[in-house]
């Protein structure tokens, strides 16, 4: 149900070297729509893996899958919105 | 055919029979809230090891899980008003997010992730019976939540010094109020932890009854996700 400790370390490992590419790009200031999807795209692989592996919502009826992976998707989409609606001014 | 009951769970309205005349004992479970799922762990228990079932089921309480959504709701709500009201005063918002310590929010984001992990570890603990162990991997969740709580009071404090407040500025409206609705999950988080190490001190999570830790481990993972984009979002894209 809850995952082998050793893959559990592994994720945890991926989690904290996402985290530091995230940290990267913000002290180098890298900016600009390619910018923005790399950092939405590592931040949905890192809630993922808290959804699935650490909720276990992987072993959840499908509809709680759908709920959660869809508001983060959500999320970012409509972050991606504003973003791009702030260029374009 | 006949079948005999073979457990019951009468909070959950399930039902579990075993065909007793087929050589292989195949089991047919009988569910009734398929949709949103429900805890089969009791009736999980029992069964011969050889023959494993693969039953959906949630980890923890159904009622966390509402709980859960509605926070999922009110915070993505509050992420889409930032970033639409970010769209209107670009200049502002980068010059000012440049004054936040970007460091100070990503060791915050490594130090949720670690909780994270701990109360992974603890639950998986608890699921082996091992009730010492899991009470170990709570405690260092909290002592990383405490590590969490202190960076983001020292943040505060340099912010304060320098006149933030949440009126100074939309974006220190929103990077106060955000983050200190975040924190305050934090708090309700650390408690909820502290109370499920109490529980496995005292030896009350094992295989037959692992829904008091799921449900308080699911609200923590809970404060980690939403995290997950607020770094993101207030710290780094600009």
């Amino acid at each position: 149900m809850h995952g082998t400790p050793r893959r559990t370390t592994l994720l945890w490992a991926a989690l904290l070297v996402a985290t530091l590419l995230t940290w990267w790009v913000g002290e180098d200031g890298a900016t600009g729509p390619a910018i923005v999807a790399l950092l939405a795209v590592i931040s949905i692989v890192k809630g993922s893996i808290i959804i699935l592996d650490f909720m276990a919502l992987r072993h959840a009826p499908l509809m709680w899958r759908l709920i959660t992976l869809g508001w983060i998707s959500l999320v970012w989409v409509l972050i991606g919105l504003a973003y791009w609606k702030g260029l374009s001014q | 055919m006949r079948l005999l009951p073979f457990a019951v769970s009468p909070t959950h309205a399930s039902l579990m029979l075993r065909d007793t005349t087929c050589p292989e004992s195949r089991l047919v479970a009988l569910r009734f809230p398929r949709l949103m799922g429900m805890n089969t762990r009791s009736l999980a228990s029992p069964l011969p090891a050889r023959h494993p079932v693969t039953e959906y089921r949630l980890a923890g309480d159904l009622a966390i899980w509402f709980f859960i959504l509605a926070e999922l709701l009110a915070f993505g709500v509050f992420f889409a008003a930032y970033a639409f009201t970010r769209a209107n005063h670009i200049e502002l918002f980068n010059a000012e997010q440049h004054a936040l310590h970007r460091g100070a929010g990503a060791i915050n984001t490594a130090l949720l992730l670690t909780a994270s992990y701990f109360v992974v570890r603890a639950v998986q603990a608890a699921e082996r019976s091992a009730a010492a162990i899991s009470a170990r991997w709570l405690l260092g969740a909290i002592a990383c939540g405490g590590g969490f709580v202190v960076v983001k009071l020292i943040e505060y404090s340099a912010a304060f010094e320098e006149g933030v407040s949440l009126s100074s500025s939309p974006f220190h409206m929103f990077y106060l109020s955000l983050t200190f609705f975040h924190f305050m999950h934090v708090i309700l988080g650390m408690v909820i932890l502290a109370a499920l190490w109490q529980g496995a001190r005292k030896g009350r999570y094992h295989p037959g009854d692992m829904n008091g830790i799921e449900t308080g481990a699911a609200y923590w993972h809970m404060v980690d996700l939403v995290w997950l984009i607020l770094f993101p979002l207030v710290y780094v894209i600009h």
